[in-house]
């Protein structure tokens, strides 16, 4: 974080109070325009390059696909699929940049255990504070997209930053300035929807007549968003979820559980205190220790008669 | 296990060292996992984790704990499980607990070395470690975050936070009913119980034990001195 400070935090994993508000930021975005990707990976390059990351050399499984999915190193990934279009005829190599897509509402946060972990700034970026990650693999479940990786050496969990440093003074992530088709477009939120609607109108008149805009509403909306040829089906790109949300499951667990759990493990307590203080004390009487010599004089003599 | 006549009042053994060291070694996993697991799921009880040096230290020992009290317990219930099945008289004792918690044990039926709520804390305690292990297991990212799928990782944590609270409760009411009901603490630190705490909570029990036979542990009183005998 060169430029963004804690004084640009808008929300802070696993804390009760709340950010500071002084800040209030254009909410950026990403615009990445699959109908102009050439898969060359420079933008795969150049987040290695900018990032100081260095991906293990792999092996061909037979697709273009390389590494095989995101990895700690790697936080942007090229995803290709070969569709035949059943209207055209026509093959179609539909190639989507994988990574983090900055939600608005962003599982990670919500599921995360540890104060300060993960932060997103009021221009809408969020970003994995690793000194405060303590690598529970949290925001993975938390996720809709499935990004978040953990590193096995170091137990810390990584993505894509949208290179918060650079944005932090003035410029585009090591991505969209790589990018030589210029498919990957970077600005404020607003700037960029209103650019993607030209570029739906190019499409449409090109016969491409469900392209579309991806800024999922159940998510609040991403800072990354897609520019689809085919934004009724989603899925065509390497399972890009319809309609991604935050699980049930994790709602539920960050929510009603922990409240509910809370307050049941603190009622019994102050019923045990309650109990405590006004019950008769159940103790033995100098009557039953009297009793229970007879007792035991009775049943040693049966035991020895036996 | 013995009744013992000592010299101000009477002992009966209730539990041998063996059982003693498990039951205080599964005590104190359990107190450690509620901490560093209380610190994990709530932000507020987040504090806590530096009592294992940062949130990283708990996230690591954590699971390592429960394999702890797993082992434990395993040891406690094979030790305990022949007194802990379930009897007629055990369901007309919990039919009358509101009489053990005001303290009015008189007319309850003779109880044997637990009572119905012992055993079903013994139960439950079983029930609930099976299923945090289970489900502990799905959700220790460290050895097992490729081995199961996210959505059954979700479902883990949430089993694993409801069962952790039912454990919480389960607990409670272990740790209160062994303080409100006064003496049976001893049995855990000291390993015996007075006859008269085993007369009014366990009498069936103190019939068994006494009838294994009485052992005498006062000195021989001293000889009264009289008269000197004459001398041969």
């Amino acid at each position: 974080m060169a430029g963004l400070q804690s004084q640009d935090f808008a929300r802070i994993s696993a804390t009760t109070f709340r950010p500071p508000d002084v800040r209030h930021d254009f909410e950026v975005a990403k615009l990445i325009d699959v109908s102009k990707c050439i898969g060359c990976k420079a933008c795969q390059a150049a987040c290695l390059e900018w990032n100081n990351l260095r991906e293990e050399v792999g092996i061909n499984r037979g697709v273009y696909d390389n590494p095989h999915d995101l990895t700690p190193n790697s936080w942007t990934l090229m995803r290709f699929t070969e569709w035949e279009n059943p209207e055209s005829g026509n093959l179609e190599w539909l190639i989507r940049k994988d990574g983090c897509m900055h939600c608005a509402d962003p599982g990670c946060l919500k599921a995360c255990p540890a104060p300060g972990a993960i932060v997103q700034y009021n221009n809408g970026i969020v970003d994995f504070i690793s000194e405060n990650c303590i690598g529970c693999g949290y925001c993975v479940k938390g996720c809709p997209f499935n990004i978040p990786r953990i590193s096995q050496t170091d137990h810390k969990a990584y993505k894509c930053t949208l290179c918060s440093d650079r944005v932090s003074v003035g410029q585009a992530p090591a991505c969209a300035k790589a990018c030589p088709t210029g498919a990957i477009v970077f600005g404020t939120k607003q700037a960029m929807l209103d650019y993607a609607q030209t570029r739906l109108t190019d499409l449409k008149s090109r016969g491409f007549k469900n392209a579309g805009i991806y800024d999922p509403p159940g998510v609040g909306g991403t800072h990354v968003m897609y520019v689809l040829h085919h934004a009724d089906r989603p899925q065509l790109y390497a399972n890009l979820p319809e309609n991604p949300r935050i699980s049930q499951v994790v709602e539920l667990w960050k929510g009603l559980t922990k409240y509910a759990g809370m307050a049941a493990v603190g009622f019994a307590a102050a019923f045990a205190f309650v109990h405590a203080t006004i019950a008769r004390r159940n103790d033995v009487s100098r009557a039953e220790d009297r009793e229970a010599e007879h007792l035991i004089d009775e049943e040693a003599a049966r035991g020895r008669q036996t | 296990m013995a009744v013992r006549r000592e010299e101000e009042r009477t002992t009966v053994d209730r539990y041998s060292g063996r059982v003693r060291v498990n039951h205080w070694v599964t005590a104190i996993s359990l107190i450690l996992l509620a901490i560093s697991g209380a610190a994990l799921f709530h932000p507020s009880l987040f504090f806590m984790a530096s009592l294992f040096g940062s949130g990283s230290n708990t996230r690591m020992l954590h699971p390592w704990i429960g394999c702890v009290l797993l082992a434990s317990f395993a040891i406690l219930f094979v030790q305990m499980v022949r007194y802990n099945f379930w009897t007629k008289a055990d369901s007309h004792w919990m039919r009358h607990i509101g009489d053990v918690m005001s303290g009015n044990e008189e007319n309850l039926p003779e109880v044997g070395k637990y009572n119905g709520g012992q055993k079903i804390i013994f139960w439950l305690m079983t029930l609930l470690i099976l299923v945090l292990f289970a489900t502990g297991i799905v959700i220790w990212y460290e050895y097992f975050g490729t081995t199961f799928t996210i959505e059954q990782q979700r479902f883990g944590h949430i089993l694993h936070a409801l069962a952790a609270i039912a454990m919480l409760l389960v607990v409670i009411v272990h740790i209160y009913a062994a303080f409100y009901v006064r003496g049976t603490i001893n049995a855990m630190t000291e390993g015996k119980v007075t006859g008269g705490w085993a007369f009014r909570h366990h009498r069936l029990w103190l019939r068994r034990e006494a009838r294994e036979g009485v052992i005498d542990e006062r000195q021989t009183p001293p000889r009264r001195l009289g008269p000197k005998a004459p001398a041969e």
